[in-house]
């Protein structure tokens, strides 16, 4: 176990490093200057800028200074977007709500994902299995703008049930970005609980739990929904993926003051040290996760050897 | 009645000769694998549907910009923001060319003296919503197929090579794999189109960058399953060559799964596309992918929301169709990966 997890984590560093050296030469081989209105400036005033934020040093040391930096945890100063903030400092202030609808997103989309999985595998081959299939595919299928417009289309603006955009009324203005991201964990968790509640609930012990005259609640809950929800661990790395990709164009739907809304923001305006340190903590974020997601399974579930040999 | 032997008519009875070459004989035609996949989709109500559904999406994607009197991009500035009026079904309240105007419903159509009837609406350019969303189809369809079968190309090479070959070949090959699934691929995309032009092109290698790796390792994972059975082994004793026997013997084997990754690969595909352009990094006007289609109507969603709602059941109908199509084919060619 401590072999797969050091083996995983020197992965996670390469991987990070590779991210982080294509991330700074591709800035530097975009067209046009990271400073703004470059032109209009004397040839004495663009070297005090580029002296500045460093950009006169020869390229490697350029390169190095930034890793340097990067190793702790500072990504840089914003060149045109926030004039001269940290880069580290502008996507903490944002992370609050970006958290927030995600968490949101995630919990509402997992809770009701399994009640509908169980529901659907319990009454399995009637309406209610039929619907809880329905909402599944259309979970997976409908991207999370399109819904999210939905959403915002009869919810906020026609039925005036939540605000129909921006962070102002605090809970209020989480339930629908939180809904719309909610979508794909819910099809997720709703399907895979299903499978796997139905495999369990054929299994011998279950057979075995009703010989012994325990009652259907207590079968379905105590035996078979615990064994279905292990492996429910191994698609949150999905889920993750889903809730950061649709958090970009959910949060610019409902204008909600998040990371998403920042990047899409920064690419406008090519604030090029924006770019590149939301692209890093995403690749951060969504590695750490998969990691983390890997060895939970593991620990919970010892019948998965990770270090085991090769297939 | 054992006693009764005698009383039976001999000539009630004639015997069968046994013949050994007959009991050998196979009575039904044998099903080729293909054939059993089919009967089993077959039987799938929601995956033929789905399938006819596509069909359908695929020929007006084809012909709807044909059949529609206007041209995608023509502009006809005084035929701007129509709702929708189609002939006979406007006698049902709906599609009839009503729309609101300062809180009103009011005929548009009347109100701007126009005799034609746009089917889909026009949008506040005055273009023609029917033409342009079949357009946008066939471009956003474009892109997810030739994404795919590069996907699948490179995918079933790379994975082949490395489990075919195996050890060292196979070590360093899935190192490079391992780090590259390790990038966000939501990351790559978005770095590769901020350094090309925006375009078809450039949405097209943003999403093979690193789509690949999927299709790749389950290849992979098929050919070392493969590739030490007995069939493989008489093949290579009677002298096949590699080639042979990765083309002869090895790939029909991992055809099914090749075909069911695939199957997955272009909604994903579609999703990719229309994100991009959604969020403003893909295609350019005039061009018009339903995902650009989707971002133009949604800044009018308030006044106009059919501008949204056509190019929105359209990606809708073609991402539930997919999946249920790959679904299906999951079943029917692989009963061990069923649900």
């Amino acid at each position: 176990m401590a072999r797969y997890i050091g083996k995983r984590l020197i992965y996670m560093f390469i991987t990070l490093a590779l991210i982080a050296t294509f991330t700074f030469f591709l800035m530097k081989i975009l067209p046009g200057s990271p400073i703004a209105s470059a032109d209009k400036l004397s040839p004495e005033q663009r070297a005090v800028v580029e002296a500045r934020y460093g950009l006169d040093q020869p390229l490697p040391v350029q390169y190095f200074d930034y890793m340097f930096g990067l190793l702790q945890g500072d990504l840089g100063i914003s060149i045109n977007q926030f004039k001269g903030a940290d880069v580290t400092d502008v996507i903490l202030s944002r992370m609050g709500p970006s958290a927030q609808i995600g968490f949101q997103g995630m919990l509402l989309g997992t809770v009701l994902g399994i009640l509908f999985g169980m529901v659907a595998a319990l009454r399995q081959n009637t309406w209610v299995d039929y619907g809880s299939t329905i909402v599944a595919i259309i979970g997976i299928s409908i991207p999370s703008f399109v819904f999210a417009s939905m959403l915002q289309y009869w919810l906020g603006l026609k039925w005036d049930l939540f605000p129909v955009a921006l962070w102002k009324d605090g809970f209020m203005s989480s339930v629908l970005p939180s809904i719309a991201l909610a979508m794909f964990p819910l099809a997720t968790a709703a399907r895979f609980i299903r499978t796997e509640m139905i495999e369990v609930l054929g299994s011998d012990y279950i057979t075995l739990a009703k010989a012994k005259g325990a009652s259907g609640s207590e079968i379905a809950f105590k035996h078979a929904f615990r064994n279905a929800l292990i492996p429910l661990i191994t698609v949150l790395g999905p889920m993750a993926v889903s809730i950061l990709t649709g958090s970009l164009v959910v949060e610019q739907i409902f204008a909600i003051p998040g990371i998403g809304e920042q990047f899409v923001k920064s690419i406008m305006v090519s604030d090029f040290s924006i770019i590149m340190g939301t692209t890093i903590f995403f690749s951060v974020f969504l590695i750490v996760i998969i990691l983390v997601v890997d060895i939970l399974y593991g620990v919970i579930d010892p019948r998965i050897r990770l270090s085991g040999g090769k297939n | 009645m054992t006693q009764n032997y005698e009383k039976l008519p001999h000539d009630a009875f004639t015997r069968i000769p046994r013949d050994t070459q007959e009991a050998e004989k196979i009575s039904k035609p044998s099903v080729s694998f293909w054939q059993d996949a089919w009967r089993s989709l077959k039987k799938n109500k929601g995956a033929i549907i789905s399938l006819i559904l596509f069909g359908l999406i695929v020929l007006m994607s084809f012909i709807g910009p044909l059949i529609s009197p206007y041209e995608p991009n023509d502009q006809i500035i005084t035929h701007a923001n129509l709702p929708p009026k189609v002939p006979v079904i406007e006698n049902l309240g709906i599609m009839d060319g009503v729309g609101t105007l300062g809180g009103r419903e009011v005929d548009m159509y009347e109100l701007k003296n126009v005799e034609q009837n746009y089917w889909f609406g026009t949008d506040g350019l005055g273009r023609d919503m029917f033409s342009r969303v079949w357009k946008g189809t066939q471009v956003s369809l474009f892109i997810a197929f030739v994404a795919a079968a590069i996907d699948m190309l490179i995918g079933v090479i790379y994975g082949g090579i490395s489990g075919y070959f195996g050890g060292r070949v196979d070590d360093v090959m899935q190192r490079i794999v391992e780090i590259l699934t390790g990038i966000p691929n939501l990351v790559v995309v978005i770095l590769f189109i901020l350094i090309m032009d925006p375009g078809i092109l450039a949405i097209i290698i943003a999403l093979t960058i690193t789509g690949w790796t999927g299709m790749s390792r389950v290849v992979r994972g098929q050919v070392l399953k493969y590739k030490n059975q007995e069939f493989v082994l008489a093949a290579r004793t009677l002298g096949a060559s590699d080639t042979r026997i990765i083309w002869k013997h090895l790939m029909p084997n991992v055809l099914g799964v090749i075909i069911i990754n695939t199957m997955f690969t272009i909604p994903g595909a579609i999703f990719f596309e229309a994100f991009l352009s959604f969020i403003g990094l893909g295609l350019q006007a005039p061009d018009a992918s339903l995902g650009t289609l989707i971002n133009d109507g949604y800044k009018l969603i308030q006044y106009q929301p059919h501008i949204l709602l056509f190019p929105a059941v359209v990606l809708s109908l073609i991402m539930i169709a997919f999946n249920l199509i790959g679904d299906g084919l999951r079943d029917a060619l692989d009963p061990k990966m069923k649900d």
